[in-house]
């Protein structure tokens, strides 16, 4: 029974001084472990992805009920805010690419480097968001039963604060995300350049690059679609 | 994990690539913020929703690796953005075939009328139907 076991194992344990540290017992080759993370992360990028099409659901139809109020509100937000926080967080999905190729290729400093420029582009993002956010608050554009700004077109109508509810929630979630992207690309960065990942265990940085990525992908839809709307 | 490192052979090139994509991204954002100041009518929100899928289909395949990555993450991948698109539609759908009942009754007109009207035989489903057509 126990020759089975053993023989499903390229690199058993207690056998030879091969065996990768990273590589966990019930998993038969590091090339498995990996595969595995990566359809599990998939799978949670999938549930992101559902998570935000609820919301997304809910803004095209409270849209298609107040068109008038929604595109009125969405000249209230900074068009040049919104465009150089796309343009920020595409270049920081490149950055972070070049970290998981820097990883898979034994450059542990320049995986740290990228990782940190990554962090930098993500503070940028949230600096100006955060400079959106208070500008918007100065005017009384609030979410919900907060919303006190004068001079609305249509008076008394809940559109704008329905405008403003989406628009807090589903730029506050993808905020929420870039933040906690940041706090695991700096994890990653430190133990990058403690020389933690080469081409034989690189599975951390693949898996939060994956995330980064999608909450790239997610800004791409949500700009267009507060920003730009006509 | 040879699948995964026979594309780091040349890890130059890899870079050159992620570069490209990343300038074909750029140009695309300067292309949807661009149209959004020309007035297309109801096609600004398909052009700017068609170029953002271009663009997450573009971080999908080459950023995200899916275009030499395993096909089970694609599987994966594509069937969230089916389910999304399946939940989105019936959404729409739903919202599209519904008539607000509040303004109807508002602006029904007076029950003896519509009859006459609309010529039909039952008075109460004559109504209804001809104030939907308002």
């Amino acid at each position: 029974m126990s020759t089975t076991t053993v023989d499903l194992h390229q690199d058993p344990h207690g056998h030879g001084g091969e065996h990768d540290p990273h590589h966990q017992h019930h998993f038969t080759t590091m090339e498995q472990q990996f595969d595995t993370s990566k359809i599990g992360m998939w799978l949670f990028l999938v549930t992101e992805v559902l998570t935000f099409g609820g919301l997304f659901a809910g803004f095209g139809l409270m849209q298609n009920k107040y068109p008038q109020e929604f595109v009125a509100a969405h000249e209230e937000l900074k068009r040049w805010a919104g465009s150089t926080n796309t343009v920020v967080l595409l270049i920081s999905s490149f950055t972070a690419v070049m970290a998981v190729l820097s990883a898979r290729t034994n450059q542990g400093k320049k995986c740290a480097k990228y990782l940190w420029i990554t962090v930098g582009f993500g503070a940028i993002f949230m600096c100006i968001k955060a400079y959106e956010y208070s500008a918007d608050f100065a005017e009384g554009l609030f979410p919900g039963k907060f919303y006190s700004h004068h001079g609305d077109l249509i008076a008394g109508s809940h559109g704008y604060a329905t405008f403003f509810s989406f628009y807090f929630m589903m730029t506050g979630l993808h905020g929420l995300h870039v933040l906690i992207g940041m706090g695991l690309m700096s994890w990653l960065a430190i133990r990058a350049s403690r020389g933690e990942f080469s081409d034989k265990y690189y599975t951390p940085v693949d898996l939060v690059a994956l995330f980064w990525h999608l909450v790239d992908m997610i800004w791409i839809y949500l700009f267009p679609l507060y920003y730009l709307i006509t | 994990m040879s699948t995964h490192t026979e594309h780091a052979d040349n890890p130059k090139a890899e870079a050159a690539k992620y570069l490209a994509t990343l300038v074909v991204l750029l140009i695309l954002t300067a292309i949807t913020v661009g149209a959004s100041y020309i007035n297309f009518g109801s096609g600004n929100i398909v052009i700017a929703l068609a170029i953002a899928t271009v663009k997450a289909i573009i971080v999908g395949l080459i950023f995200m690796h899916l275009l030499h990555d395993k096909p089970v993450n694609a599987v994966i991948a594509v069937g969230g953005f089916v389910f999304l698109g399946i939940f989105l539609m019936f959404d729409f759908i739903d919202v599209g075939s519904r008539t607000n009942p509040q303004p109807i009754n508002l602006h029904a007109p007076p029950a003896a009328t519509a009859p006459a009207a609309a010529g039909a035989p039952a008075a109460g489903a004559g109504a209804a139907a001809d104030t939907k057509k308002e």
